[in-house]
């Protein structure tokens, strides 16, 4: 009831296209994978169900990046450490679920633990064969993270680009810990060798299938969840914040305690993008929080639109898809096509690919009504 | 001049900061002894200033005389290096920030008008009306007709009724003045400061300012920062003419503009 009225008030055109598409996709790839026999022209491929399932993942991740960089201008250079950490939980939890399958066939160690000479489980690693566990920790790790980072940043009202190197820092120290090999998580190889998720075969279609529709249907409850945020009155808070931070303090407002709110928010949806990634891609090591990453989601919501949400995934999407096509055409080139794109899009798409197209479609809305524009309607209060 | 008649130690006396009752004064705002430097530079030298409850004052003075740096020190931007704001007959204004002052009831117009740009008219008025400030009371906060009539009533009070769906940062620089005075209305604080209101506006719009402004005196405390002396003699209220960060002259805007000081100062001969 207050769902359907939420979706009927509070999603544009924009929003609704997306959806669509989405629910469409959910359901149309796995069909087309599993049940279209592979001769046909409408058969998907295993590959492209991989690489879209990890495309939704990636746009999830923008969703989250434009929440706090979009509608609050905290620009984090240090979201992938979120992904990853979010990833690192479900890795662990496929860890475990290998049991006595591994290389060393240890009853309860990973490989690598046995590798080490370990003798039992790091206390890190408790509980997260339960599934459950697993999950909650996805969310309670990257959110608390960033919870005890932003109270301490905002507090101390670090803005603009300190912040985003501080962000940047965040995650490079984090990849510097998680490559040492007693830090517990596997060093630089990371955790892979999955076997089964919730006891079905991580290998098989089907698996890889359900995991590419719950992925969509992740993207679309982020979406949704940003969409309540940002077109609620807190979201023209936090739009205000962006644009006149002083201003909305002596207006009475906490800046620090919404800052706080979209930071977590945003760092929670990462963390539950990177562990739809991991299971998806097969492995997660500590190359996942290199700075680099992070800056690479900042350049798919400036290419897709910030402050638009359906362009941020697009603009994951696109990147994405084009960086798959040029390594495979020129492995070399990616990076400068990645610089590139990103110089080419500040300098003649500032609003990016969605808000440049929807400035023409209203433009060209417009064009036909008389020149007065002089509308006095009165608000439906 | 500057002694209240509640106030009966001397300004800078030390007894009086030790033993202080819960009620220090009767007045609504009270400097004393202020001063602030920045980096060496003496901004506000040992300001002292009283404000009565329902008193509107207009504070005049030369460039960097401190006009707007004491607005900094009153709304908590700026920190004092000495001296005591006290707001309400108890609050001590130095130990708060810019929020809690805020929601204390004291309002800020800034000299440059400062607005949402990107916001409608309409939602600037709204998120500055009284209402539920905190996180998850703004995030599901419902719409509410009550605040709806009083951004009605205040988008009628400073004429941008016909304006309010348009992005705020469309709005020509007077319909900005006016915006943001709708929106210190809105948050309908004890204390308005009001940094130069009629700054960039036409004859007309500096007159209509002038009538907005009396009209909000008759129920709210005012202090207006303006450099418009023909602004300021419409106002018709008592004058403050800052200097190098004191008071230099107070008292009616005849007599303050009489004063050789003043004319020395600011408004040569």
């Amino acid at each position: 009831m207050m769902l359907t009225r939420f979706l009927f008030e509070k999603i544009d055109r924009a929003g609704w296209v997306f959806l669509v598409l989405l629910g469409i996709a959910a359901v149309l790839v796995p069909v087309l994978n599993l049940a279209v026999p592979p001769g046909s022209m409408f058969h998907v491929s295993n590959t492209a169900v991989g690489l879209w399932g990890k495309y939704m993942t990636y746009a999830l991740l923008a969703i989250a990046v434009d929440l706090v960089w979009g509608y609050c201008g905290i620009l984090s250079l240090g979201h992938g450490a979120f992904f990853a950490l979010g990833g690192y939980a479900m890795g662990m939890y496929l860890m475990l679920q290998i049991g006595p399958r591994g290389v060393y066939a240890h009853p309860t160690l990973p490989d690598f633990m046995v590798f080490l000479n370990w003798q039992e489980l790091p206390v890190a690693w408790w509980g997260f064969s339960f599934f459950p566990y697993a999950m909650v920790m996805v969310a309670l790790v990257p959110g608390l993270l960033a919870f005890v980072f932003g109270w301490f940043a905002f507090r101390s009202r670090v803005t603009g680009v300190y912040l985003s190197i501080i962000t940047q820092a965040l995650t490079y120290a984090l990849m510097l810990a998680f490559f040492r090999n007693d830090m517990g998580f596997g060093g630089n190889n990371g955790l892979t060798d999955f076997k089964d998720i919730l006891g079905f075969n991580i290998q098989s279609q089907t698996t890889r299938a359900v995991l590419f529709s719950l992925s969509v249907l992740a993207l679309m409850a982020g979406y949704l969840v940003a969409r309540a945020i940002v077109t609620s009155k807190a979201g023209k808070i936090i739009i205000a914040i962006r644009d006149a931070e002083p201003r909305t303090r002596f207006l009475g407002y906490r800046v620090e305690n919404f800052k706080l709110f979209v930071w977590t928010v945003s760092a929670v949806m990462a963390g539950i993008a990177g562990a739809l990634y991991v299971p998806q891609v097969g492995i997660i090591n500590p190359s996942e929080f290199s700075p680099a990453n992070s800056i690479e989601a900042i350049v798919w919501v400036a290419v897709g639109g910030r402050g638009t949400l359906v362009g941020a995934a697009l603009g994951a999407g696109l990147v994405n898809f084009a960086k798959s096509w040029f390594t495979g055409a020129f492995p070399q080139g990616w990076l400068f096509a990645l610089g590139g794109l990103f110089i080419f899009v500040t300098l003649f798409l500032p609003k990016g690919i969605l808000g440049t197209f929807t400035d023409w479609w209203r433009s060209r809305q417009r064009k036909p009504e008389p020149p007065a524009a002089t509308s006095a309607s009165q608000p439906a209060a | 001049m500057l002694i209240d008649p509640m106030e009966t130690q001397l300004p800078g006396d030390p007894v009086k900061a030790i033993e202080r009752p819960q009620v220090v004064t009767q007045s609504l705002l009270y400097l004393d002894g202020v001063s602030v430097s920045f980096d060496g530079f003496r901004a506000i030298n040992n300001l002292s200033l009283i404000i009565a409850p329902g008193e509107m004052r207009a504070i005049i003075g030369p460039n960097g005389a401190g006009k707007t740096t004491m607005m900094d020190i009153i709304t908590g931007k700026t920190k004092p290096d000495a001296g005591d704001v006290i707001f309400d007959g108890q609050v001590d204004l130095t130990q708060l920030d810019e929020t809690s002052i805020a929601n204390l009831g004291i309002g800020r117009k800034f000299q440059k008008p400062t607005v949402f740009e990107m916001h409608t008219v309409e939602d600037n008025i709204e998120m500055a009306v009284k209402a539920d400030r905190t996180v998850f009371g703004t995030l599901f906060s419902r719409h509410s007709a009550e605040i709806w009539r009083r951004v009605d009533d205040i988008l009628g009070i400073v004429r941008l009724g016909d304006h309010r769906k348009r992005p705020a940062g469309d709005l020509s620089h007077g319909q900005k003045q006016w915006l943001e005075i709708g929106m210190l209305l809105a948050q309908d604080p004890k204390l308005l400061l009001v940094d130069e209101p009629a700054a960039g506006m036409t004859d007309v719009e500096t007159g209509a300012t002038a009538d907005l402004l009396k009209d909000i005196a008759k129920t709210h405390s005012v202090v207006v920062v303006e450099h418009d002396m023909g602004f300021i003699r419409e106002l018709g209220v008592k004058v403050t003419c800052l200097h190098e960060g004191s008071v230099l002259a107070e008292g009616s805007l005849d007599q303050v503009s009489s004063d050789e000081r003043v004319i020395e100062v600011y408004l040569g001969r």
